[in-house]
């Protein structure tokens, strides 16, 4: 051969040059996809009504109705609630269901980077194009309510600035699970949805935990969900909520979830190299 | 060393029967049954470093399943394969960055970015630095013959296009071994003759190896000095085209313009008349009695002209594609 090949980069310098790269690309991508971006947001809007609905029963029935948590405390929750749901939102088996169906996994296997940090770098750059349309609908909600606006203490704001992205890499596990079932079948996606609802009633999304009865509460907290909205959502809020438990039970749930979805890869990947693309 | 060494290559795939209407929906629900269906049988070839190599056959022979092999993608059931010294389902970094796929009717490409942004994740992707990266993309461009392609975006590009950036997102690595299935696939007559030249180019700069799946015979033509003929899953030839045309095709066809014409019996010690009209006679002639035939034919008979035929490859291909599965 009389080609010159350039030398790989030190192994460090090339990953992060790579999750530069494609961070960037994605970005560019999810940037032509703004408008469909912003429907995304504003149909994230699900614990913004779920004030609503809790407000009226705080004024009916009083703190006790909502497990303690006065007007003030419900509207924070629930923003905050509003604002972690729209950065750990997963759609990676939708994504790679498609991949897998139109024959585009392929390319992606044949370069020398695992296709799971395209998926991973996709879902980065959608929450960094999400970023100015979440703060304008806060700005708004603001701007009717002032008496909702709050800023979080900075302790409190640095350990939801790190709660937030593990609670998107445990949302981003448990799904990448499911989506190996793509290789088994052709509408994994439909199984997500039946995960949905778990995940819907345990995390915190339509009710803070505090107002479950005490055995709900004990069991919600036993699975991983609270932990990825309830607990990033307390800690922007203010609330009472067990620190030390909620990173450790991040990070626990993770490392457990992390290796079965990258077993299923291995399993996937046999039959798929089994049975075609 | 073989740059690509396949021995009794085999994939075999289970597929799931099932029959039509209500009952064959509600027995295929309750109990499945499948049978195994043999895509490739007992396939076992060469390739040396920097030769083009054109894989022919109908489609479902086998050749894609072949390629898929080759490349790693897909896991032979029987027999072995070696790439560049490599295992290919094993899928290793450093094997991966020896070689490329690119099908014709498959893109890399991002569809709403211009395919420069492509090229960017696929230098990152490959280590390939900037400087370098833009060297590489300045060279395959001008081979390829493309300008401001790479700065619109790729939904918008006509086909012709597209492929082109393909090609040069599928080399910016510079791969060794080229595999390419389709890569004219419904491009118009100029955009196939400019892959191909493309192409050509390609294998004689940096000596790299490729095989190469089409049907369009032109591309077999102008670029594959050897050719593999696979068919249900078999090798039927592993030759020449030139071999290949003889073996299929065992005479020539002498093509004559008579001063005025003459019986079919006067043509039987030159050939087999094929036709007859007036003046004009059409003759199977075999090939190693061509030379004799034709020189006895201008001699003996009152030729004005005579012209001999090559019968179109495609034809004959065509014509065994036709025949019984070989054995």
């Amino acid at each position: 051969m009389n080609q010159r090949r350039s030398w790989p980069l030190p192994r460090a310098a090339h990953g992060l040059r790579m999750a530069r790269v494609l961070l960037s690309t994605q970005y560019a991508y999810m940037l032509e996809y703004r408008a469909e971006i912003v429907l995304w947001a504003l149909s994230g809007v699900l614990p913004l009504i779920m004030l609503g609905v809790w407000s009226e029963a705080s004024a009916a029935g009083g703190p006790e109705a909502t497990g303690g948590l006065g007007a003030q405390a419900l509207g924070r929750y629930f923003l905050s609630a509003f604002v972690v749901r729209q950065f750990t939102i997963v759609w990676v088996i939708h994504s790679f269901e498609e991949d897998t169906l139109a024959g585009r996994l392929s390319p992606y296997l044949l370069q020398p980077l695992a296709p799971v940090w395209r998926y991973v770098t996709a879902h980065l750059a959608e929450q960094i194009t999400r970023l100015p349309f979440v703060l304008a609908i806060l700005a708004l909600v603001f701007l009717i309510h002032p008496a909702s606006a709050w800023l979080p203490s900075p302790p409190r704001l640095l350990a939801a600035l790190v709660a937030i992205p593990l609670a998107f890499a445990l949302r981003f596990a448990i799904q990448w699970i499911l989506t190996m079932l793509c290789f088994w079948t052709e509408r994994a996606a439909a199984l997500e949805r039946l995960m949905y609802i778990p995940y819907l009633f345990l995390s915190g999304l339509v009710a803070p935990l505090e107002a479950y009865p005490e055995g709900v509460r004990a069991f919600a907290l036993a699975t991983p969900f609270p932990w990825m909205v309830h607990f990033p959502a307390q800690l922007l809020a203010g609330g009472e909520v067990p620190v030390a438990r909620g990173f450790v039970a991040l990070l626990l749930w993770t490392l457990v979830l992390a290796p079965i979805g990258w077993m299923g890869w291995k399993l996937g990947m046999r039959r798929h190299s089994a049975l075609g693309a | 060393m073989a740059m690509i060494h396949a021995r009794g290559l085999g994939k075999t795939f289970r597929v799931a029967d099932k029959q039509p209407g209500l009952a064959g929906t509600l027995r295929h629900f309750l109990q499945r049954r499948h049978r195994d269906v043999s895509a490739v049988r007992d396939v076992s070839f060469l390739v040396e470093p920097g030769e083009v190599v054109g894989f022919l056959g109908p489609n479902g022979a086998g050749k894609t399943t072949t390629l898929k092999m080759l490349t790693g993608l897909i896991h032979p059931s029987s027999g072995s394969v070696e790439v560049a010294g490599f295992r290919p389902q094993r899928r290793q970094a450093d094997f991966l960055r020896r070689i490329t796929l690119v099908m014709g009717n498959k893109q890399q490409l991002i569809w709403d970015l211009p395919p420069l942004d492509s090229l960017r994740v696929n230098a990152a992707v490959y280590g390939i630095d900037d400087a370098e990266a833009q060297r590489r993309i300045r060279e395959l461009s001008e081979m390829l013959e493309m300008g401001e392609e790479l700065t619109r975006p790729v939904r918008k590009l006509s086909l012709g296009q597209r492929m082109k950036a393909e090609l040069l997102a599928a080399l910016l690595h510079r791969p060794d071994v080229l595999f390419l299935d389709e890569p004219t696939l419904g491009l118009d007559v100029n955009a196939q003759a400019r892959v191909r030249s493309f192409l050509a180019q390609y294998n004689r700069r940096y000596g790299a190896t490729l095989l190469l799946t089409s049907h369009y015979m032109a591309d077999i033509t102008a670029l594959c000095p050897r050719v593999l003929l696979i068919h249900e899953g078999s090798l039927m030839h592993d030759g020449s085209l030139a071999e290949l045309t003889t073996r299929l095709a065992p005479c020539r066809e002498v093509r004559l313009e008579l001063r005025e014409p003459l019986p079919a019996a006067a043509f039987a010690a030159y050939g087999t008349v094929e036709d007859l009209q007036g003046r004009a006679v059409r003759l199977l002639v075999r090939r190693e009695r061509l030379t004799a035939s034709v020189a006895r034919l201008l001699a003996e008979l009152p030729v004005v002209d005579l012209e001999v035929r090559e019968p179109p490859i495609e034809e004959l291909i065509g014509q065994l594609f036709r025949r019984e599965p070989a054995p």
